[in-house]
């Protein structure tokens, strides 16, 4: 307990969390600090082309085994029975329609990049090995998630069309491109291509991250502020609930994978966290009626929050204690 | 200078259906539109804004057709289709333009 409290403190005082509560103290205040959409745009581009790369590398150096494939078809298995806890989860303690259900559930089962950029950052800083391919599990986990809610919708005798162009957006969205294109790229040139561009994606990456933060403070403050009456105690206690019984199912999976310290955490992490970027573009295509400012302000306003400054300080310390790391 | 009367359709729709729309609006014989990104603003579904905003889900943009006053309905039959379920405003007003037949 006393090593999760100190983990979770060192965590809290970071310069990155502290970024994330700038954002959402300006945002609160009503000040009139912001990041242009181009900014921040510009900022993710850049993470997720390093985090990427350097998966890409991470696996060049180690090589590929077993465990890469499996913990694929694992993180697909999990981003697609998530979404049926959480929408069971909400169906007992909120009074959420059938449609908010479901389209909340989706964005449990799918993951949230840049908490898993967050923590590869402190798992880096903590000198916790992980292995290189969880970006390639990351990018897997984005969609199945989706299909489910649409198949949660469909068992009601509500059924939903999936065109091409949906196809497309959930398979090839920007995100999921440019991580595993960075990923491949990072395998294909090694460590003789991260030497090359080093200075640019491995030196700056924290205060990138910083100033990402800050612009996510910005957006989950001003998420908080529009749509905060939305969340009713029983859809806030799930926003905090379901990321506990996600990591724990992302626990018994990395366990089970015999993944490293920092893989488990990684698993937990991708488990625990809710999408803000795919599967919300995704429900506005598919479920149209599902109200947005629950399902954004659930999963930015208050699981995201909650995995940057506690979540990720208890699951690496369970994980941690668990593998022995 | 002559003018002639020319409807002016405009469409704030959310950014994530514009293709769709315009697909829809092309599939209708609509070969002219300017899309534009609107910035933010505020209605049924609370106040929004494009500023450090990563995803499209929570974005509008803003479609204008000018087309002859025969063709209206066939265009909003095709943009309905698509807008139906989705937040936006639809409005029509009456304009002018020069070179009719561009239209």
């Amino acid at each position: 307990m006393e090593e999760i409290l100190t983990l979770a403190g060192n965590n809290l005082l970071s310069p990155i969390i502290l970024s994330f509560a700038l954002g959402v103290a300006a945002s609160l205040a009503r000040s009139d600090l912001s990041v242009p959409e181009a900014a921040a745009k510009a900022l993710s581009i850049y993470l997720l082309f390093a985090i990427g790369f350097k998966g890409g590398v991470s696996v060049a150096a180690h090589g590929i085994d077993i465990k890469l494939g499996l913990s694929l078809l694992a993180g697909v298995i999990l981003s697609a029975v998530l979404p049926l806890v959480a929408f069971a989860l909400l169906n007992v303690i909120t009074g959420l329609s059938r449609l908010d259900a479901a389209a909340v559930a989706a964005h449990y089962g799918s993951i949230s990049i840049v908490t898993f950029v967050a923590a590869t950052s402190v798992l880096e800083s903590s000198g916790i090995a992980s292995e290189g391919y969880m970006v390639a599990v990351a990018a897997a986990m984005e969609a199945p998630a989706i299909l489910s809610a649409l198949w949660l919708i469909s068992r009601g005798g509500d059924g939903r069309r999936m065109d091409s162009d949906l196809w497309r957006e959930i398979l090839l969205n920007g995100s999921i491109v440019l991580l595993v294109g960075s990923f491949l790229i990072g395998w294909i040139t090694g460590e003789e291509g991260l030497e090359e561009i080093s200075s640019f994606i491995v030196a700056p990456f924290k205060g990138v991250l910083c100033l990402f933060l800050l612009d996510m403070g910005l957006v989950a403050g001003r998420g908080l502020r529009n749509g905060g009456g939305v969340l009713r105690p029983g859809v806030l206690a799930f926003g905090v609930l379901m990321p506990l019984i996600g990591s724990a199912f992302g626990l018994g999976t990395g366990l089970l994978l015999g993944l490293s310290p920092g893989g488990v955490v990684l698993m937990m992490v991708l488990s625990a966290s809710a999408s803000y970027i795919a599967v919300p573009a995704a429900m506005r295509v598919a479920l149209p009626e599902a109200n947005p400012s629950i399902y954004l302000t659930l999963s930015l306003g208050v699981t995201f929050p909650f995995n940057l400054t506690l979540g990720i300080p208890l699951y690496v310390a369970v994980a941690t204690a668990l593998t022995g790391g | 200078m002559k003018t002639h009367q020319a409807k002016r359709v405009e469409i704030t729709i959310e950014a994530i259906m514009q293709s769709r729309l315009t697909d829809a609006l092309k599939k209708a014989g609509v070969t002219g539109f300017t899309v534009l990104p609107v910035l933010g603003g505020s209605g049924r579904s609370g106040a929004w804004t494009r500023s450090g905003e990563i995803g499209r889900a929570a974005g509008m943009v803003q479609v204008i057709c000018i087309i002859r006053p025969e063709r209206l309905n066939g265009l909003l039959d095709a943009a309905f289709a698509v807008v139906e379920k989705h937040i936006g405003v639809v409005s029509v007003v009456d304009c002018e333009v020069l070179r009719a037949e561009r239209f």
